[in-house]
């Protein structure tokens, strides 16, 4: 049973670069998609700037158009989703009692692929040539003919590479939890967050292959002039939309899931309650993932589908505020009765309520197909998908963020700045968005760079850019909060809230590389809370103490996406020896992958000691 | 336990599964199927919109497509399907030298009906069905490509698995790999059947 095999250890940057360890892909999970949340909050901000008064020259409609364009694409795909990750990565194996995760080799190439795609789909500022087509990159408006120029090719390529990333990670988590759960955790004690990541990564797998065949046809179209989407040579520019929302519209419930599971696991800890409705609420994400794939064409009312079409889309779509509406109940009945502590992140937690009921109100009004056709392409379509994803996810993330912290890097967060953070994001938010759904009403369009005066739009738009700022300044407190924190001493405890009722929070903070010395036994919903209540001080081992398997570190997944990356820009550019040598990198590095075996090594049981504090 | 502390010859009865590794590889690869039948049934979606979009003076799908050739490359395929059934029933006896065999029966197959799509390609251009020609022929390279570039993958490896098996012999790490080309080699096979239905039964009658 012992080995000796030697693995070489790497260390500080190597380290990083070559690391399978799930709790360490989530930190650079965080960084990089934190990295984009910049970015996209900065290209946010010149947005507004341009819109603060009527006919502004801030910045040209190309540069707005651009500025757009990135703004929903980076915020969505780069910024969203991997901090999504970062909070799956870390929480999902610790939840579960996992030692790892099912394949630590693809998490780190999932990660890596999205990297380098964002990366890519980055460089196009500096190259000149900016996606400027708008997020859902519509055809005609798409094609070669009316975007000439590299900039939908950043697009279609960019995010072609970074897809390919996120569909590794939803299989590598849907296996991890099905196959990797600790002795007693059925599927009906799994924690919320853990429930909510399964359906997430459900979704991923079946809604992301239909992006990639609609960016490969985009692609064909751009660069080998196929004919999908050119309607002088028979194309037909509305099977683009379907494709598109085919994948989009469950793309904003693997947004919004993965939130709703964080807000459960806050606000049960924080009232110190048991999740009001568990099996509902699993029932409720079950659905809510179900109906996700029924109703991609309420994005396409407006494009003719005809009475038939509309009214069947229109019901499937006020269908889900069913579930929805059964899992708000459940947080409101979590923290009835229960003694609530105001923590910064419980605060987020509390706050996402309301502001996700009103983004849900407008969900439904936007669901009624004749009603539709007035909200349709004006700014209250914009308020009300913020007030779902930033009032939603946002909220969701950062209340993640303060909540597990301590498990991810050992020290907690300063709850006061954390507090300041809460409310200046949070009353900006609201100064953001509140106003949009009335300058919608008032019939502003979306995407244009400027407005005339005398048209009523003028004090709005102001509120809307000092609440722009507003949430740019709470981010900002978040970054001085993290330094802050950074400096102060790696002190928290296994259980930092005290009120802790999952696995996560029965191991050191931040979590040994190996999770567990012992692999708990699960004895009910909430397996540590109930260890608590039964006077016992830690989980139950269900296994005697033993030499610990790992993962060898590898730096093949970076270097597979490096090669995509390469030939990414070689297609891009028609230089195909460059894009050749490119797929080669990529292949090779597969090729090593399948002939190496990976034997990894073992951790001793007299190791464990002293290893255990490191992360 | 440890994947490569067994003798070979006393592999158990399903070695495939029997690590934890290879349950995960097992399990993540049918998901993986289930993303990639997403994926050819996008392109089918989006050939059927656009598959009557010949456009003027183009041939159509009735006076270009022949039959013969389309049968027996299906014929082909099928078959391949039926050696890789052998393959893995020999892996699951244990039996290394027919595993191989019937491997490499299964590749050579797998690229008689790639050497029969290249051909069959060729000939469509020299008729002025080339990829740009219309929405139609675009539809039709890009799911019949995507096909047969999933084939070609397949090829090669299967064929890396055949030289890794000579060199590693048959085991815990393996078999799991080896069971899993299987699968993949069925899919691509159940979506030629597809492919044959749809693109050229149906392009013969409609």
């Amino acid at each position: 049973m012992a080995h000796a095999h030697a693995v070489k250890r790497y260390s500080g940057l190597m380290d990083w670069l070559t690391t399978v360890d799930h709790k360490k892909i989530g930190i650079l999970y965080l960084i990089a998609g934190g990295f984009f949340f910049l970015i996209g909050g900065l290209e946010a901000i010149l947005i507004r700037i341009q819109l603060w008064q009527p006919l502004n020259d801030f910045i040209s409609e190309t540069t707005y158009n651009e500025l757009l364009t990135m703004h929903g694409t980076t915020m969505i795909f780069l910024a969203a989703m991997p901090i999504l990750f970062a909070l799956m990565n870390a929480i999902v194996p610790l939840q579960i009692g996992a030692r790892d995760v099912a394949f630590p080799f693809l998490n780190a190439l999932g990660f890596w692929t999205f990297f380098f795609g964002g990366l890519l789909l980055n460089i196009s500022w500096f190259v000149g040539s900016v996606p400027d087509a708008g997020w859902t990159s519509y055809l005609p408006l798409a094609s070669p003919t009316y975007s000439d120029g590299h900039g939908v090719d950043f697009y279609v390529i960019g995010l072609q590479i970074a897809g390919i990333g996120t569909l590794i990670g939803g299989i590598n988590f849907l296996v991890t939890i099905i196959n990797m759960r600790a002795p007693g955790m059925s599927f009906m004690r799994m924690p919320m967050f853990t429930w909510a990541i399964f359906i997430t990564s459900a979704l991923i797998l079946f809604a992301f292959p239909a992006l990639t065949v609609g960016l490969a046809a985009l692609m064909f179209d751009r660069l080998f002039a196929a004919n999908f989407f050119e309607v002088g040579n028979g194309g037909n520019a509305v099977l683009w939309e379907h494709i598109f929302w085919i994948f989009g519209h469950p793309e904003v419930y693997i947004l919004i899931l993965p939130a709703f599971g964080v807000i459960s696991e806050v606000i049960s800890t924080f009232s110190r309650k048991r999740l009001f409705g568990y099996s509902s609420m699993v029932f409720a994400t079950v659905l809510i993932g179900f109906l996700g794939f029924m109703v991609w064409a309420h994005h396409m009312f407006t494009t003719g589908l005809g009475p038939v079409a509309n009214a069947l889309f229109s019901i499937a779509t006020m269908l889900i505020a069913v579930p929805t509406g059964i899992k708000i109940f459940n947080w409101l009945f979590t923290m009835w009765g229960g003694s609530i502590r105001f923590t910064a992140a419980n605060l987020f937690g509390i706050g996402f309520i309301p502001t996700f009921v009103m983004g849900g109100v407008t969900g439904v009004m936007l669901a009624a197909a004749p009603a539709d056709y007035q909200y349709h392409d004006s700014y209250f379509v914009v308020a009300h998908f913020h007030y779902v994803i930033v009032g939603g996810l946002v909220l969701g993330i950062f209340a993640g963020l303060h909540y597990w912290w301590p498990k991810m890097f050992g020290r907690m967060l300063n709850e006061g700045l954390g507090k300041l953070t809460f409310w200046t994001f949070y009353i900006g938010f609201h100064l953001t968005f509140f106003v949009q759904h009335f300058l919608g009403l008032l019939g502003m369009p979306r995407r244009i760079y400027t407005y005339q005066d005398n048209l009523g739009f003028n004090n709005m738009n102001l509120i809307s850019t000092i609440g722009a700022i507003l949430m740019g300044v709470g981010t900002i407190i978040f970054l001085v909060n993290i330094v802050v924190t950074a400096m102060r001493p790696k002190d928290a405890p296994n259980d930092p809230w005290e009120d802790g009722r999952t696995l996560e929070w029965t191991i050191s903070s931040p979590a040994p590389e190996y999770n567990f010395a012992q692999t708990p036994l699960v004895r009910g919903y909430d397996a540590y809370w109930k260890e608590k209540m039964d006077g016992n001080s830690g989980m139950t081992p269900a296994e005697p103490i033993g030499p610990i398997h790992m993962p060898s570190p590898s730096i093949l997944p970076l270097f597979m996406s490096i090669g995509l990356f390469i030939a990414g820009f070689g297609f891009m550019f028609s230089n195909y020896i460059i894009g050749a040598v490119g797929l080669l990198v990529t292949f090779g590095c597969m090729f090593l992958r399948s002939i190496i075996d990976d034997h990894g090594f073992h951790i001793e049981p007299e190791e464990l000691e002293d290893k255990g504090v490191k992360a | 336990m440890s994947a490569h502390s067994h003798i070979d010859g006393q592999l158990p009865h399903e070695p495939e599964k029997a690590t934890l590794e290879g349950r995960n590889k097992v399990l993540g690869f049918w998901l993986f199927l289930g993303g990639e039948t997403v994926l050819f049934g996008t392109l089918f979606a989006a050939f059927l919109a656009l598959r009557d979009q010949v456009g003027e003076g183009n041939p159509t799908a009735n006076e270009l497509f022949q039959l013969p050739i389309v049968a027996i490359a299906t014929f082909i395929l099928l078959t391949s399907s039926l050696t890789s059934v052998f393959a893995i029933q020999a892996l699951h006896r244990n039996h290394v030298k027919p595993m191989i065999v019937w491997l490499i029966v299964t590749v050579a197959l797998g690229a008689g009906f790639l050497g029969l799509e290249i051909y069959e390609f060729y000939h469509y251009v020299h008729e002025g069905h080339g990829f740009t020609t219309s929405a139609f022929s675009s539809s039709f390279y890009t799911l019949v490509g995507f096909h047969g570039a999933h084939v070609a993958f397949g090829v090669a490896w299967i064929s890396i698995l055949i030289a890794q098996t000579l060199r590693k012999g048959l085991n815990l790490v393996t078999a799991p790999k080896l069971y899993v080309a299987g699968l993949y080699w069925h899919f691509i096979d159940v979506v030629w059947v597809f492919i044959f239905t749809v693109v050229y039964l149906m392009g013969k009658v409609g």
